[in-house]
């Protein structure tokens, strides 16, 4: 390696104390200043870690009117107090947050691999990246050693699984000592699109190869190639039990094998993610109607079978080895197509580990484009990866562009020949190909479904109404890949969410939908105020949400409350203090996201968003757009225009009849705002009280100086 | 392969061979450091130790279980991250763990025990067939 070497900087790593350094370290990458920063007992109590220190640094890293590529934006990512643990399943994760090109409001992601679990062993609660280098630099932490170095880029690879492989190559002293390097980066795509996203690997000393999960959501991959920032790279040997210097060792001994065991009995029971991952849902979706289908039009197909787990599992995902992203996950989720030849592209020709298919790429790049070719799917996972591209985004986005190429709203004139009919999974990959290229339609696809839908109507004059309702879009950010028009409670789930409509904060499908467990408003909205804030606290702490419940107890199901799965909320809890030496219960559990999931809202709400108005979802989340929607499921729409409305539908219109289902559907969202916002202690505008803050113990200073200036603009 | 065999219908639960394993291995006289567990069913008592079947190996997240020349499964050290989820997937029961060790500890056949039992009630088993 002989790459210039910009900025050297040594540093005596923090020993941990249950959990935290205490310390974080800010680098500028703009004037090349690094510094160690000193992590206050406030931030603690307040913030937690993760995803809580990330936006306690941006808010004060950045203006009210700062934008995503504005010099102060950053880039933070803390791994939490739990993080790094290994054993229990799901604590490797890295929460990195930034103002977002797809919404200009905060964004936050969770992430597997081995970055920020080695960045803390190495002395950091924290890193921020702020500044915009004139050059692509390499940003190196040896926590061994206590040395950073800021390096000058000499050509390196664009592309993340050649460029993991040679910073992974160079950086190891041989192979046993590359499981010790991680490196964050992102893809040739990034500069062209909004939503680049970051790939955090890890090293599989059994595949022989770089691995990578993603922080995907939001585009900070974007922000990252912006601030001409090749890529991070950690190194750290010695991983041990017992780093975090917990409180009680024995406690999360005695919980980890429990669960372990409970993998080793139950998981092939429940839902088999120790062989497909996450991707097991996929026949479940389709089954209830849940699986978004060519842009969310449908809940299923019956072509959806080619792409059913069982496919993946007998043709292409590699059985009986571990594939966790962190040490000690048992849950093992991680799954990969080895030995895969790709068809198209630079790469074309060449065999490949594709890191998935995850449940979000079967059901986006699969379903939702029409897409029913488990080969497809797995060559398009391959090059979203590679080329930085958050899948999510992708999928959701291209679904509505085929939709309106397919309902004329654009043509081949203006996708400069691409014809974009779902299904065509050669145009798919081709779009994917031109963003990596910046060049051509795939460049458009890039800057989101929002940013589309203003480009198709005002350069080629589609429909704005349309438009509005099929783009599946809020706050900038496309939505995960569920269809949930008959669970109103999902509804809210995605729209009424901080960062934009993700799977992150709540998935109340079942609970709503088919098991009926929340019928009224009050019901909805306490899920829409107890999940969110659960699920935020496995981002204050560095853990994954998957082991959670994906996975139950045996005796789950005779329990108060199966949906919440109590025995596990305990285990986090024991965690929790076993680790850090509190003594929290799972109310003060709740308490800790409340804190952040507020501080969060406020913050948008200082940008200038955050309000009720931008919280509504577009149509086709709520109910059937199209005739053609209506007619799929005419059956059940009929018979809730006679149950619900008390009108017989053979003497309607199916336009009449779309009318009614819209002005119901519309007033009961309106309604579930209403409930949800009372409920999380908002105004009717959707915006946290001074009163609530305080009940909470989050009225700081800052946050209450922007309640008072957004209520006198109101005034 | 080598595998440590246990006769019930010999064995008289005096248990010397949990205390010469955990003796030899980590000079302690607590039973709990020994990777062979006696209990007694009735006055039938019942030896759990590994029986180097290898479901470990593959599922280790640190890839630090493996199979020795002479079939018996171990733990690399350096390797391993004490993340115990060997402890909680080992069918027998017989990957152990105590807290203030930093990785879990398992039978590796090395005769001890057998030694140590005054009945001669353990034996280690010595197949052909290399794995």
């Amino acid at each position: 390696m002989a790459r210039k070497i910009l900025k050297s900087y040594e540093y005596k790593p923090a020993k941990l104390n249950r959990g935290y350094t205490r310390k974080s370290l800010y680098i500028n990458v703009g004037d090349l200043s690094v510094q160690a920063k000193d992590i206050s007992q406030m931030m603690i109590d307040k913030f937690v870690g993760g995803k809580g220190f990330d936006l306690y640094y941006l808010w004060h890293a950045t203006l009210p009117e700062t934008k995503w590529d504005d010099p102060e934006n950053e880039i933070v990512m803390s791994a939490g107090p739990l993080g790094g643990m290994t054993q229990y399943s799901g604590t490797g994760k890295t929460l990195v947050c930034g103002i977002s090109p797809m919404t200009g409001i905060p964004i936050d992601s969770n992430v597997g691999g081995y970055y920020g679990p080695l960045l803390k062993f190495s002395g950091w609660d924290a890193l921020e990246l702020q500044g915009k280098s004139d050059k692509d630099l390499v940003i190196f932490i040896d926590g061994n050693k206590g040395l950073i170095q800021i390096e000058e880029d000499d050509g390196l690879p664009e592309d993340t699984h050649l460029l993991n492989e040679k910073l992974t190559e160079e950086y190891a002293e041989d192979e046993d000592d590359k499981v010790n390097i991680s490196v964050v980066c992102t893809g040739s795509a990034a500069p062209h699109i909004r939503f680049g996203m970051l790939n955090f690997s890890f090293y599989d000393p059994r595949r022989k190869t770089c691995r990578v999960k993603q922080a995907a959501r939001g585009g900070l991959g974007t922000i990252l190639r912006d601030k001409k920032i090749k890529a991070l790279v950690v190194k750290f040997k010695g991983v041990k039990p017992n780093l975090n210097d917990v409180a009680d060792i024995s406690t999360i001994n005695k919980i980890g094998v429990k669960y372990a065991k409970e993998m080793h009995d139950l998981d092939q029971k429940q839902n088999g993610i120790r062989k497909i991952g996450t991707a097991n849902t996929v026949a479940i979706m389709n089954k209830y109607d849940l699986l978004p289908t060519r842009n969310f039009q449908a809940g299923g197909d019956p072509e959806a079978v080619k792409i059913y787990p069982q496919v993946f599992i007998d043709n292409f995902i590699t059985q009986g080895i571990h594939d966790g992203c962190w040490y000690g996950c048992t849950m093992s989720c991680a799954k990969t197509a080895d030995h895969f030849k790709l068809l198209t592209g630079p790469y074309k020709g060449q065999c490949v580990t594709v890191d998935g298919p995850e449940y979000e790429c079967v059901a986006g790049l699969g379903a939702n484009l029409g897409v029913f070719d488990p080969r497809a799917i797995l060559e398009e996972n391959f090059y979203c990866d590679t080329y930085g591209v958050d899948l999510i985004s992708f999928a959701t986005c291209l679904a509505f562009v085929m939709e309106c190429f397919e309902r004329g709203q654009i043509n081949l004139e203006n996708t400069g020949g691409l014809d974009l009919h779902f299904g065509n999974s050669e145009s798919v990959l081709e779009i994917l190909h031109q963003m990596s290229r910046g060049e051509g339609f795939g460049v458009i696809v890039g800057q989101g479904t929002r940013r589309c839908k203003q480009i198709f109507v005002e350069k080629f004059g589609a429909d704005p109404k349309l438009l509005q309702d099929i783009g599946m879009e809020v706050k900038g950010l496309e939505y995960a890949e569920y269809c949930h028009k008959e669970s109103l409670a999902q509804q809210g789930g995605f729209a009424l969410t901080n960062k934009g409509p993700q799977h992150d904060e709540a998935w109340l499908i079942f609970m709503d939908q088919v098991n009926k467990q929340i019928p009224s408003f009050e019901d909805k909205a306490d899920a829409l105020y107890y999940y969110p804030m659960f699920r935020t606290w496995f981002g204050l702490c560095g853990l994954c949400k998957l082991p959670w419940n994906d996975i139950v107890p045996a005796d789950n199901g005779k329990t108060d409350d199966p949906a919440k799965v109590p025995e596990h909320v305990q285990n986090y809890v024991d965690i929790f203090n076993a680790v850090t030496g509190k003594s929290i219960d799972k109310d003060e559990l709740i308490r800790q996201s409340e804190r952040v999931y507020n501080f969060q809202r406020v913050f948008s709400v200082r940008m200038g968003h955050g309000t009720r108005a931008e919280d509504y979802p577009p149509y086709r989340s709520l109910g059937p757009v199209s005739k053609e929607e209506y007619l799929s499921r005419q059956e059940m729409y009929d018979k809730q225009i006679r149950e619900v409305h008390g009108k017989d539908p053979e003497s309607l219109s199916i336009e009449e009849k779309m009318l009614i289902q819209r002005k119901h559907r519309e007033n009961q969202f309106e309604k579930l705002m209403d409930a949800v916002y009372k409920r999380r202690g908002w105004t009717n505008e959707g915006v946290p009280t001074a009163e609530h803050l305080a009940s909470i113990g989050m009225d700081l200073p800052e946050l209450l100086e922007v309640l008072e200036t957004h209520e006198n603009k109101e005034k | 392969m080598k595998i440590l065999a246990h006769k019930q219908e010999i064995c008289t639960g005096c248990r010397n061979c949990e205390e010469a394993c955990a003796d030899f291995y980590f000079k302690r006289t607590d039973r709990n450091y020994s990777s062979i567990r006696i209990t007694n069913n009735d006055n039938t008592f019942h030896a759990t130790k590994c029986t180097q079947c290898g479901e470990c190996i593959n599922m280790c997240t640190s890839n630090a279980i493996y199979r020795d020349r002479l079939g018996v499964v171990r733990i690399d050290k350096n390797k391993c991250v004490g993340c115990l989820g060997c402890v909680g997937f080992c069918s027998e029961l017989s990957m152990f763990y105590a807290d203030d060790l930093p990785v879990p500890f398992k039978c590796v056949a090395c005769n001890v025990c057998v030694k140590a039992c005054p009945e001669g009630a353990l034996e280690i088993l010595v197949s052909k067939v290399k794995e």
